[in-house]
């Protein structure tokens, strides 16, 4: 049911993009491989979402180019993405699975197990029938992951994932995401918050102003970050 | 799924239900342009039962002013015009629009207006002259403006009176461009005059302050005529059924169905299909 | 006063022509509704989705159609459908076919931009997600129409409400037939201008009771809307 040929790794060779005359990335080059999650980070405006949704295959590119698994174009049946405000469909938290996998072109008759699976997976099994809109921020967030894995994703995007939830909230996503990572997804994710960085990076690219700056396994950077920028960023005196 | 289902299953209800709604009515009915005084009178609804208990033949009354009525007749969209102003019939006939006009039945005019009738014109037997008397004294008038056979009577009056209305209106004359019964209603409203037949204000139920207060010159006559819209020019006008309702009216029988119409135990019209001069 | 007391006994009585006159006001205006949605919730969809040359005047002309003076749009069907129009040989002029038809094109564009504002603000919050899973263009109109269903039902209410209310287009291509093509609306224009006053209030009633109850439709759609969808 799955064709063999993967989406990793994805290849970014000299990827630029433009709106109008303001750059927004600046010859990117990334490869995204199998493997340890890798966490984008960087100050406001550098181009950390812009650059993720590229990796998605959500934004064409103005300049380079992007492969995924060595082709180019690929639509995005096993990527999967979930958005700094995930927007909730008009429907039940369970139905928001379901029109996920059906989205994704599971068959009708797996759903209903599934279902249950990937609610229980994000710890959202009571509240099945519960209109999706009424969720709290933290459950919707969760509720998005789950639709985001409906698929069965080689690759998982998220963008800031808990970037405006409380403590709880975040620790209970963040186990979420390692769990997902060890099953052997592999997880891109943009943050602002260096602890997050820490708690989940195998390896840190740090953006700034739509250039990469530095790039290491997560303790390299931390310990021993090699830029100027890095240095500022890490304290917290890089701001844009 | 459901849904588009739900959707064609209402689509179907309704074009059924329009579709049947006409059906009975298709076989043997006819489309008859007459005049809102004619229908405001009351007279379709008790003529045109006694004729479809006779014949089967369901009549559709579009009730507009004469002017209107003819010009429905001009394009084909009536069997049989049914109006009262007889210079505009004739011209229907001259054009070729029809082949024979029938008189049916007259009934009167009469001038209506406030009990305190402003304008002092109560109980004149000339009514060129009230006529006169209420453009000098500036009185409130209400005139049909609507090409009706009330409005053409109106005018023609205004003109035995020596006035060229169009020229000497003022503020006081108001057309208002509607049927007989609307006329009456702003008249009543406005404590202002009108012209009407006799027949709309005996069945109009709003009388309020007005009354009558000219009637009986013999210029205040009103003559009804039916013409069966001409068929050479209009292939879809249906002959037969049209000319039977023509017949039935200046029958004996339909003359005397007409004269007993009555309100109050008042005869609201009187046959007279045998004057030659009609 | 006496005129009062007959209305009401009228329309206690279920008088026999007053449920003729109700029947078809119904039948005509829902017909319409019905007809104008199929035309207008496509169209809605498709202006709200697509981008095409003209488009930003075209939102503005729909916009502007939804004011359409009803004896404007009577007279354009009047002169189509008469003996002597492009269309007379339907024979369709002063017939209940040809009210429905006049209505439609007044409650079309109603529907229409309503439905586009909706839709196109829906779409707007989905983009995104629909991106991200892949959904085909097909799914995105049925997921669209669906999710914003009360929405688009307050839409056809709307319509629906427009349709019971107006008289000048039914009038002049219907032309007030007694017992055929005669509503509530015409008939209350009808007996009031004949000074009929208990007829003409009762229908009023009958009327008034019927928007009421349409609101109040809109309004129990909205609330079932946030119940069930959020």
């Amino acid at each position: 049911m799955r064709a063999p040929v993967s989406d990793l790794p994805i290849m970014l060779v000299e990827a630029g993009i433009l709106a109008g005359t303001t750059t927004i990335l600046d010859r990117i080059s990334l490869v995204l491989g199998p493997g340890a999650p890798t966490v984008l980070i960087g100050p406001n405006g550098a181009g950390k979402t812009t650059l993720l949704r590229v990796a998605m295959g959500l934004i064409p590119v103005s300049r380079g180019r992007v492969t995924w698994g060595g082709r180019e174009a690929v639509p995005p049946t096993h990527r999967a993405i979930m958005f700094q405000r995930p927007v909730m469909l008009r429907r039940s938290t369970a139905g928001n699975v379901r029109y996920a996998l059906k989205a994704a072109n599971i068959f009708r008759a797996d759903w209903e197990q599934r279902t249950t699976e990937l609610l229980k997976l994000v710890g959202l099994e009571d509240l099945g029938s519960r209109p999706a809109r009424r969720l709290s921020g933290g459950e919707q967030q969760r509720l998005a992951l789950a639709r985001a894995l409906a698929r069965d994703p080689t690759v998982l995007f998220l963008d800031e994932p808990a970037a405006s939830l409380d403590p709880a909230a975040t620790k209970a996503i963040e186990d979420i995401v390692r769990a997902i990572a060890a099953r052997g997804v592999k997880v891109v994710m943009t943050t602002h918050d260096l602890g997050q960085a820490r708690r989940i990076g195998g390896e840190v690219v740090l953006l700034h102003r739509g250039r990469i700056v530095e790039k290491a396994a997560a303790n390299d950077f931390f310990a021993t970050p090699k830029t100027e920028e890095a240095r500022k960023f890490i304290v917290g005196e890089l701001l844009v | 799924m459901f849904k588009r289902r739900t959707l064609v299953t209402a689509f179907v209800l309704c074009a059924l239900a329009l579709g049947t709604s006409q059906s009975f009515a298709q076989d043997k009915s006819i489309v008859v342009a007459s005049t809102t005084s004619t229908q405001d009178s009351g007279l379709f609804e008790y003529l045109l039962p006694l004729f479809k208990k006779k014949t089967g033949i369901t009549v559709k009354v579009i009730a507009q002013g004469t002017g209107q009525a003819l010009d429905t007749g001009r394009r084909g969209d009536a069997d049989v015009v049914f109006v009262h102003a007889k210079s505009q019939e004739e011209k229907f006939l001259a054009e070729g629009q029809s082949t024979k006009r029938y008189p049916v039945m007259y009934n009167d005019f009469v001038l209506i207006g406030p009990k305190s009738d402003p304008a002092g014109i109560k109980g004149m037997k000339d009514v060129a002259k009230a006529f006169q008397t209420i453009k000098d004294k500036k009185a409130d008038f209400i005139s049909r403006g609507d090409r009706s056979g009330t409005n053409t009577a109106e005018l023609k009056l205004w003109k035995d009176a020596g006035i060229d209305i169009n020229k000497d209106k003022g503020p006081w004359y108001k057309a208002i461009g509607q049927g007989m019964g609307a006329a009456l209603n702003t008249a009543g409203a406005g404590n202002a005059y009108v012209l009407s037949d006799r027949g709309t204000w005996i069945h109009y139920k709003n009388k309020g302050d007005l009354a009558i207060l000219v009637e009986g010159d013999k210029r205040m006559f009103n003559q009804y005529g039916v013409m069966l819209v001409n068929p050479a020019k209009h292939p879809n006008v249906k002959k037969d059924l049209g000319q039977q309702f023509i017949d039935y009216l200046i029958s004996p029988e339909g003359q005397k169905d007409i004269a007993n119409y009555k309100i109050n135990g008042q005869q609201l019209f009187y046959p007279n299909a045998n004057d030659p001069n009609a | 006063m006496t005129g009062d007391v007959s209305a009401l006994h009228l329309v206690l009585s279920a008088d026999p022509a007053l449920l003729a006159i109700v029947r078809l006001s119904l039948l005509v205006s829902l017909s319409a509704v019905l007809f104008a949605a199929l035309i207008g919730v496509p169209v809605g969809a498709f202006i709200a989705l697509t981008r095409f040359p003209g488009r930003e005047a075209a939102i503005v002309a729909l916009n502007a159609l939804m004011g359409l003076p009803p004896v404007v749009a009577g007279l354009a069907v009047f002169l189509t459908l008469s003996r002597s129009g492009p269309l007379g040989e339907l024979g369709l002029l002063f017939t209940p076919q040809a009210m429905v038809i006049a209505q439609t094109i007044l409650v079309a564009p109603i529907i229409a931009a309503l439905s586009r504002q909706t839709i196109e603000d829906l779409w707007v919050e989905y983009r995104d997600e629909f991106a991200a899973m892949n959904v085909s263009t097909a799914g995105r109109i049925k997921t669209l129409i669906w999710d914003a269903r009360f929405s688009l039902v307050t839409a056809l209410l709307a319509g629906f409400g427009r349709a019971a209310a107006e008289v000048g287009a039914i009038i002049i291509v219907g032309g007030n037939i007694d017992g055929f093509t005669r509503t509530m609306t015409t008939a209350i224009a009808l007996e009031t201008s004949k000074g009929d006053l208990p007829l003409a209030i009762g229908l009023g009633a009958v009327l008034i009771a019927i928007v009421i109850l349409i609101n109040a439709l809109a309004w129990g759609a909205r609330r079932a809307g946030e119940r069930y969808a959020g």
